[in-house]
């Protein structure tokens, strides 16, 4: 099953690799991984998408809160959660595409940031599925670039992560 | 990528220190006065070019005795055994690059069997890292995974507070290596020093004391069972818990075994231990570990050595108590139904109190009837060997050791058969006697192992038991003990095979013995005779005994006894790899 997991953990060099090393060397899968510092400088915050059975997420709980730098864990899947992506992704827009690109974008809701005669750049946000989405009603050969943050996740309603 | 530096108020922000007098020093006179503080008499070292001021200033003193190793990996291994046969942090330091890589087997055999230690390295200037530089590696990457932590200090200011981390972190919870990788330029300036005297870290606060209703629920499972069993490991050797242990099993009237890493945690020859169990285990352990109703588990792994194949494990139903003061150690291989995560000693010791008051009792006919079923087995005999042989059989030596040193003596060993016929068959009754790699299985640590535990006890009798392969990968080492004249008595097994790779080959290869046949080997007594020690060579049973008796008598000289032993022998019990504990290969 798919997890989404938030690490706070000491904004210190090295504590990224520890994170994705403890991955590598026990085999975890990584389906995404975000991190930056959060409003107190000293501290990180990480977002992991990973995929287990319960005892694998179970596993990786405890050694994400082995490791010396992590301050806190929490599986945001345990409970009401929401999580946000954000994707930029340039498009060929000339002739009779440029206006169909514009009407996609405003569909799902996205923003043109950049434009040229030959292209839009449309920043997109969401849930991974509906940038997904996006990218499939999108005549492929239309696509010049994409790239994405990867998921970031927070509690809903008084779920707090914090020290 | 992500890397932040902030300034040095923010990092200290939210690890409270507090500390004694403030005085200006450089670098390496912290690093000194650090050891000092921490109450370090023994640091396992080599110089180099990136540590030169660190051994200037180690030399200016006589508080922290420096020992120079012949080889960075001795080093480690010796400040490991140092730990492992103490209550004390092991101490080793070396210099960068080649230095670091060869102490990354020492390491990583350290972390693997959780053993505190400090592992102070040099490290190219800070404005040359990443250069490239002369001697240079990436200390903290190349160390990562097999550290508990590692540090990269690149601020003096942060040095003393570095190290006091280092120790703290190394010593407390689940034990294991921190590295402290320190570049040069910092041993050569100057700030204020004051070592913190205590510390506390937001990230990190391990768990003492175990969750009072788990071990109410742990004692009714145990006075509950028809057919417990005890198993412990090196959780309760490193946890100083063994006093708590015997009087729990004694209290409780059930059978105990250990694990290999556990060897001594429980007096081997009470009757109620039926030996170690797993791989090499006794028939009885095992069994009684595949068939027992309740089982309590402390601080120990179920290691894939220990319980052979998880799944015929589970074909047996049983219930299972696991404490431990890892969290992540529990559930990882075999699902448990009471975790109580905490130091061992300290829930032992509950544990104990709560039996005392409890109002019923263990079940006697049950534990009678089980009893009998673990002397059935037990009268399976399961170690037993030719004894009338003209070759000397590997096991006779280690018996006629432990006769002659009555059981009392600290013994290292190597990895491989020997290594298990030593803890078959040497009767370990107390803790921290027995040193061997479990973990990592590393070859080449028995003599560096008994340096170490040698010179953390001056008086006592240190035998090393190893082979004529794992002897070879540490030879070196015979110089630095007669530099410091270590009186170690070491027992070659020389069947001139790297043993147990020959026995795998012969059971499950064809008796195809590829490459495990050492060939060329030197001749061991003019060996050490080269390195201003005694050699002897024994070839016949009957020698067996009067060898052993002449080297122990000389007190004062390292000897060197190469035991020509039967070539064939193999060590049984044996669960093949794959299989379940009760599938083993006996005699």
């Amino acid at each position: 099953m798919r997890h989404i997991i938030s690490v706070l953990l000491e904004n210190e060099a090295g504590a990224l690799s520890r994170v994705a090393g403890l991955f590598s060397a026990r085999g975890y899968n990584i389906e995404s991984l975000t991190v930056a510092p959060t409003e107190d400088a000293t501290l990180s915050r990480m977002t992991i998408v990973t995929s287990g059975s319960d005892e694998i997420i179970e596993q990786i709980n405890k050694q994400l809160n082995k490791l010396v730098d992590v301050v806190k864990v929490v599986d945001l899947s345990e409970g009401e959660h929401i999580e946000r992506e954000l994707m930029l992704v340039k498009l060929r827009a000339v002739g009779k595409d440029r206006e169909e690109m514009k009407r996609m974008a405003d569909i799902f809701r996205g923003r043109i940031i950049d434009v040229t005669d030959k292209d839009y750049t449309v920043e997109l946000t969401g849930p991974g599925s509906k940038l997904d989405a996006f990218l499939k009603a999108i005549d492929p050969t239309a696509i010049l670039e994409t790239v994405r943050t990867g998921a970031s996740g927070i509690g809903r309603g008084d779920r707090v992560l914090k020290v | 990528m992500f890397r932040v530096s902030f300034s040095q108020e923010t990092r200290l922000k939210h690890s409270s220190v507090r500390g004694s007098k403030i005085m200006q020093l450089s670098g390496a006179e912290i690093v000194v006065r650090c050891l000092q503080e921490e109450g370090i008499e023994h640091v396992f070292g080599y110089p180099g070019g990136a540590v030169l001021f660190l051994y200037d200033e180690l030399f200016k003193q006589d508080k922290v005795k420096h020992v120079l190793v012949r080889h960075e990996q001795a080093a480690v291994h010796a400040a490991d055994a140092y730990a492992r046969s103490t209550e004390k942090v092991g101490v080793a330091l070396v210099t960068s690059g080649p230095g670091v890589t060869n102490a990354i087997t020492g390491i990583a055999t350290a972390y693997m069997d959780s053993i505190p230690m400090v592992i102070l390295t040099g490290q190219v200037p800070t404005y040359a890292i990443g250069e490239d530089a002369f001697q240079e590696c990436d200390t903290v990457g190349i160390t990562r995974p097999c550290v508990k932590h590692n540090f990269l200090v690149k601020d003096i200011k942060d040095l003393a507070v570095t190290i006091k981390k280092a120790f703290y972190i190394a010593s407390t919870g689940r034990p294991g290596p921190v590295v402290v990788d320190i570049p040069k330029d910092l041993t050569a300036a100057k700030t204020e020093f004051e070592y913190p005297k205590s510390i506390a870290m937001r990230s990190y606060n391990p768990v003492v004391k175990g969750h009072a209703g788990q071990i109410k629920k742990a004692v009714k499972l145990l006075l509950e069972a028809k057919r417990p069993m005890i198993y412990t490991g090196g959780g309760v050797i490193l946890g100083n818990a063994s006093a708590e242990l015997a009087q729990l099993v004694r209290l409780l009237g059930y059978p105990c075994t250990n694990t290999l890493m556990g060897l001594g945690g429980y007096p081997s020859t009470d009757r109620q231990f039926l030996g170690m169990l797993g791989m090499h285990g006794t028939y009885e352990a095992n069994m009684a570990m595949q068939h027992c109703d309740v089982l309590l588990a402390v601080g120990a792994r179920f290691d894939d050595r220990v319980i052979g194949n998880p799944k015929h494990f589970f074909e047996e139903p049983r219930q299972i108590i696991h404490v431990d003061i890892d969290p992540a150690s529990i559930s990882k291989r075999v699902k448990v139904d009471v975790p109580v995560v905490g130091n061992v000693r300290e829930v032992l010791k509950e544990l104990i109190r709560q039996i005392e008051v409890a109002r019923s009792n263990p079940d006697k006919e049950a534990l009678k009837s089980w009893w009998s079923q673990i002397e059935q087995w037990r009268g399976r005999d399961c170690l037993k060997y030719d004894r009338a042989s003209k070759i000397i059989k590997p096991q006779f030596v280690i018996e006629t050791l432990y006769k002659i040193t009555k059981g009392d003596a600290f013994v290292t060993s190597d990895v491989g058969q020997h290594q298990m016929w030593a803890a078959q068959f040497y009767k370990f009754d107390k803790p921290r006697r027995w040193i061997n790699s479990g973990g990592l299985g590393t070859m080449g640590v028995g003599l560096p192992y008994a340096m170490g535990v040698q010179m953390a006890h001056p008086k006592a009798t240190v035998a090393c038991v190893t082979g004529e392969a794992s002897i070879q990968m540490c030879i070196q080492e015979l110089s630095t003990c007669k530099q410091y004249r270590l009186p170690l008595k070491l027992v070659n097994l020389n069947n001139r095979y790297m043993g147990m790779v020959r026995q795998w080959q012969e059971f499950f290869h064809g008796n195809r013995y590829s490459e495990s046949y050492m060939d060329a080997l030197p001749d061991f007594v003019k060996l050490a005779e080269a390195y201003g020690h005694v050699g002897m060579r024994i070839d016949k049973p009957a020698d067996v005994e009067p060898a052993l008796k002449e080297a122990f008598a000389r007190k004062k000289d390292l000897v060197f006894m190469d035991f020509i032993t039967d070539q064939t022998e193999n060590v049984f019990p044996m669960v093949p790899g794959g299989k379940g504990l009760s599938e083993m290969i006996l005699v």
